[in-house]
């Protein structure tokens, strides 16, 4: 074949050309996301809470641990919010600056709900989707595992080791984070199922990438969808343990304070007239899990457009 | 008047990316007792032009123009309208027996239901029609296999049990969509052999939608030809595989491979098929074809009957492509 | 063509032991032979068509060879290795030699990654050792070689159509410079018109690069096209293997003939002309294939012997594993 210079200077600019940008599909879920009102509405909501809690501390004009005797004894009628006096959500039973303590309450619970989320994502991922790709015995092993520990009643094992380790946040997070993995990976594994079938992995196989590779490389790609939506639905679930947890009053330990003991002091104390004391957190608390809801269902959506 | 006659028909679907035209304006008659063959690859509509014709679109689809059966126009029409139409004069088969074979009901009841439901026949009568029209589509021991289920017939048998069901109310048109594109080439042989033969004994005007050029030639007594959601030609069987007169056709025809035919290089058509998300204008083919034009962009020729029966749209003339 | 064949596998077998639903963990699984003593020669530069219809083992058979699935018999790379009896450390430097281009165009290739990923992966298994940049540059000449715009390295598989993304499969394949490659069904889940373009450059890459292929597919004309010889396979045994041009021309088994009957053709004159030789009957369960010959419950030619000793085909050019094998009677 005689050598056609031109057609190889045309080889060499097509090589040299300029490179056209990809349109991933989570660009493509991006847009989706931003498409569907809800979601963005229930984003909007949860940045504007992420931001209470962060910034809330310096608006609060009282510390969360202060009692304000200008108002113990008459909260009924002197405790109510107020911007004059600047507890802006009135204060609590004993004085307390209501808006300080829902502030911290946010972030106890917003960290709870996280952590506990992120945990699940990463040990839950890594987990099923080994068992799901190795399969066989491995498989069989790491499932009846996750099995016998399902079977625990979980809330009844929290309760104990608060009971036994004594209360703090370090125990309610390992709890939490002890039992909010195995859901996920059962997901994660059904999921591995179906993708281990898929030509990309057999031709990752056959041209003889590793396994912990193919998983890192092929597997977990694919799954991040299905996490993400799993996570964000997982959130509020943590929070509402950990809300049941301390309406037990087993969380965490007063100072400090968290949505479902706020909601539980106020709705202890309804009946005085002090109806603040509990629509506060529990606005909070029910915006922010609708707005975990919206943004769970937007994600899957945009994540799998199919499913409509 | 002609049985089933189509006119300008268009179907486009709203999705996340944009509007989709699948079809755009197709004409088509069917008389009593014909054989129509519509043929296209994927993405070219022919699939949503006889689920439009059924009524049968997804939720997001459109239709536009007009579908007459006997005279009466049936599209977009009511359920009560369309119902009785579909369950007694137009019946549908489908590539894959298996979505419209309910698993967990006998074929024996499945086959009844059908009858008892539109004829209101009795039950024990129901049964022995469904067992007549078995053995009209040759399976075997019909008699201890109709109380089986589905999923208990290979892929060939299914097949038959559903073209079987889809006869029972003895339709006045049967629209077969791919239905032995899931199969083995033995076997598709096989039920084409069966179609020609029910086709004969039923007298049903048939319309076969299909990729493969070869079923059609078998089977058909006139071809439409389908890309971009438009009719690039159509024409009776013979003259068509013959003689075609547009360049689309012609290069599918060369494009395929064939065991009467020496190996070797194939004349491939070159690039792909169009994006039909985007708004069309001109011929879809154009920018695939020799002999496209700067007016073949612009606009596409409309359909004209250069021959009797014979059709083509096109912008070049048949001097200009011989 | 000198000395040793690239490969020659003799006497493959490849069971799958099946669990039925409910059976005892001590029950004995039962064997699902899905290949069955196949043996060929695969000479450089040869393509070798296999066709049969489904169930009949020939994907396994491809995957069989690269150890995909577990399999007993011998498949000599080479004249010297027996690739069946390599442990999987062994058998990654192989790999590189064999590669393998899959059916579903899209599903083959990961949504997640961009094209330039996806075409580099064999290479980066493979050379560690290059650099970022000496990868580029492969994948873009590649890209350039199977009629993709090297510019689109950055795209992702959805944003291209079926036909360009069996090209990059092919050229995911070809990236490590492979002898041999398989292609398992390449073209059946494209049109026409895209299947002959997909056809031609395989072909083409064949004769340019000097290329070995085992070209699997159900579609005896595909296969006709870029074969130099073909075998034909029913329920996992080889019913006939000989050069493409006799294998067309005059089919011995009636298998083949039925096969070969069954094709339609675009035609209309030659296709209702055309005489289909029937097939009684399904295809026997692979779980209890008859004894004998296995093709004996189907066909026209059978007599008692067939049912008692599987027929061995006679050594030559053109393999017919049948008693009475013969041109067809119509």
């Amino acid at each position: 074949m005689v050598i056609d210079s031109t057609k190889m200077k045309s080889l060499a600019d097509r090589l040299a050309g300029d490179e056209v940008k990809g349109r991933s599909l989570w660009a493509d879920a991006r847009k989706r996301f931003f498409k569907n009102k809800a979601a963005v509405g229930g984003l909007l909501v949860l940045l504007l809470v992420l931001a209470f809690a962060v910034f809330g501390t310096s608006i609060a004009r009282y510390s969360n641990e202060t009692l304000d005797f200008s108002v113990m004894g008459q909260i009924a009628e002197k405790g109510g919010p107020s911007l004059a006096n600047g507890h802006y959500f009135g204060t609590d039973d004993l004085g307390r600056d209501l808006f300080a303590r829902t502030v911290q309450g946010t972030q106890i619970s917003l960290a709870v709900g996280i952590v506990g989320s992120a945990i699940a994502v990463l040990v839950g991922t890594f987990y099923g989707a080994f068992a799901g790709y190795v399969g066989g015995r491995t498989d069989n092993v790491m499932m009846r595992l996750v099995d016998i520990l399902m079977s625990i009643p979980y809330m009844f094992v929290l309760i104990l080791l608060l009971v036994v380790f004594g209360r703090s946040i370090i125990m309610l997070f390992m709890g939490i984070g002890l039992i909010s993995w195995l859901d996920m990976s059962r997901i994660v594994r059904g999921q591995t199922l179906s993708l281990k079938h898929k030509e990309f992995i057999e031709a990752a196989e056959a041209t003889g990438v590793s396994r912990l590779t193919i998983i890192r490389r092929h597997i977990v790609p694919n799954l991040l969808g299905v996490v993400a939506v799993y996570a964000t639905l997982l959130v509020p679930l943590m929070i509402l343990t950990e809300s049941f947890i301390s309406f037990l009053g087993l969380g965490v330990q007063e100072p400090l304070t968290s949505w479902g003991a706020l909601i539980s002091e106020g709705a202890g104390t309804m009946n005085y007239g002090t109806l603040w004391q509990l629509a506060f957190p529990l606005f909070f608390f029910v915006i922010t899990l609708f707005a975990f809801f919206f943004v769970g269902d937007g994600l899957r959506d945009a994540l799998d457009p199919k499913d409509r | 008047m002609a049985l089933l006659d189509v006119k300008d028909l268009g179907v486009s679907f709203t999705t996340n990316d944009g509007t989709v035209n699948a079809v755009n304006g197709v004409n088509l008659t069917l008389d009593r007792g014909e054989t129509l063959g519509i043929v296209g690859e994927s993405g070219s509509g022919k699939s949503q032009l006889a689920f439009a014709i059924m009524g049968l679109l997804a939720q997001n689809g459109t239709a536009r123009g007009s579908v007459k059966f006997d005279g009466r126009e049936i599209l977009n029409a009511p359920a009560a309208v369309l119902n009785p139409i579909r369950a007694n004069h137009i019946a549908m088969v489908f590539q894959d027996p298996m979505t419209s074979l309910n698993p967990y009901m006998r074929v024996s009841e499945q086959m009844a239901e059908v009858l008892v439901h539109h004829k209101g026949m009795s039950k024990s009568d129901a049964l022995a029609e469904s067992l007549r029209m078995l053995d009209a589509v040759k399976i075997p021991d019909a008699k201890g296999r109709i109380r089986l289920y589905p999923h208990e017939f290979s892929g060939g048998m299914r097949q038959r049990v559903m073209i079987a069901m889809s006869l029972l109310c003895r339709p006045d048109i049967l629209i077969a969509d791919e239905p032995t594109t899931a199969l083995d080439v033995t076997v598709q042989a096989q039920i084409m052999q069966l179609l020609v033969e029910l086709q004969r004994e039923f007298g049903m005007a048939t319309i076969l939608i299909t990729h493969d050029l070869g079923v059609i030639a078998g089977f058909c007594e006139r071809v439409m030809v389908l890309y971009g959601g438009r009719v690039m030609e159509a024409a009776p069987v013979h003259p068509l595989f013959a003689d075609p007169t547009h360049p689309y056709t012609r290069g599918l025809l060369r494009a395929i491979p064939r065991v009467d035919h020496e190996g070797g290089e194939l004349d491939s058509i070159p690039g792909s098929p169009p994006n039909m998300t985007r708004a069309q204008q001109g011929c879809p083919f154009a920018p695939r074809c020799d002999y496209a034009g700067d007016d073949c962009v612009q606009a596409l020729a409309p359909l004209t009957e250069f021959a009797p029966g014979r059709w083509r749209a096109c912008n070049r003339s048949l001097e200009e492509l011989a | 063509m000198t000395g040793a064949p690239l490969l020659s596998v003799r006497d493959l077998h490849v069971a799958f032991s099946l669990r039925r639903e409910g059976d005892w963990p001590w029950t004995a699984p039962r064997k699902l032979h899905a290949v069955n003593g196949v043996s060929f020669d695969l000479a450089e530069g040869e393509v070798l068509g296999i066709v049969g219809e489904s169930g009949c083992g020939k994907s396994t058979l491809a995957r069989a060879l690269i150890q995909m699935v577990p399999a007993t018999g011998q498949a000599i790379w080479q004249g010297k290795t027996d690739l069946l009896s390599l442990s999987r450390r062994e058998m990654l430097k192989y790999r590189a030699d064999i590669q393998m281009v899959f059916q579903d165009p899209l599903a083959s290739l990961n949504p997640r990654m961009t094209v330039g990923e996806i075409i580099a992966e064999p290479l980066r298994t493979h050379h560690p050792e290059l650099g970022g940049d000496e990868v580029k540059l492969r994948v873009k000449e590649l890209m350039d070689r199977v009629g993709l715009l090297p510019n689109q390295i950055n795209r992702y598989p959805h944003e291209f159509s079926g036909g360009q993304c069996q090209r990059i499969g092919i050229a995911r394949a070809l990236v490590v410079g492979p002898k041999l490659v398989i292609c398992d069904e390449p073209v059946s889940a494209l049109d026409v018109s895209i299947q002959a373009q997909v056809i031609n450059l395989l072909m083409e890459l064949q004769r340019d690069l000097g290329l070995t292929l085992i070209f699997i597919a159900h579609d005896l004309s595909v296969v006709k096209h870029i074969s130099n010889r073909v075998m034909v396979l029913y329920l996992g045994r080889m019913m006939e293997m000989a050069p493409g041009r006799d294998l067309y021309a005059a089919p011995q088994h009636p298998y083949t003939q039925a096969l070969l009957s069954a094709v339609p053709i675009p035609d209309p004159v030659r296709e209702r002309a055309k005489v289909v030789i029937p097939l009684s009957g399904d295809l026997p369960s692979p779980l209890a294939p008859p004894s004998g010959c296995v093709f004996r419950t189907r066909c026209a030619r059978a007599k008692a012997i067939c049912a008692e000793t599987a027929p061995q085909p006679a050594a030559g050019d053109h393999l017919v594993a049948c008693h009475f094998p013969g041109p067809a009677v119509a």
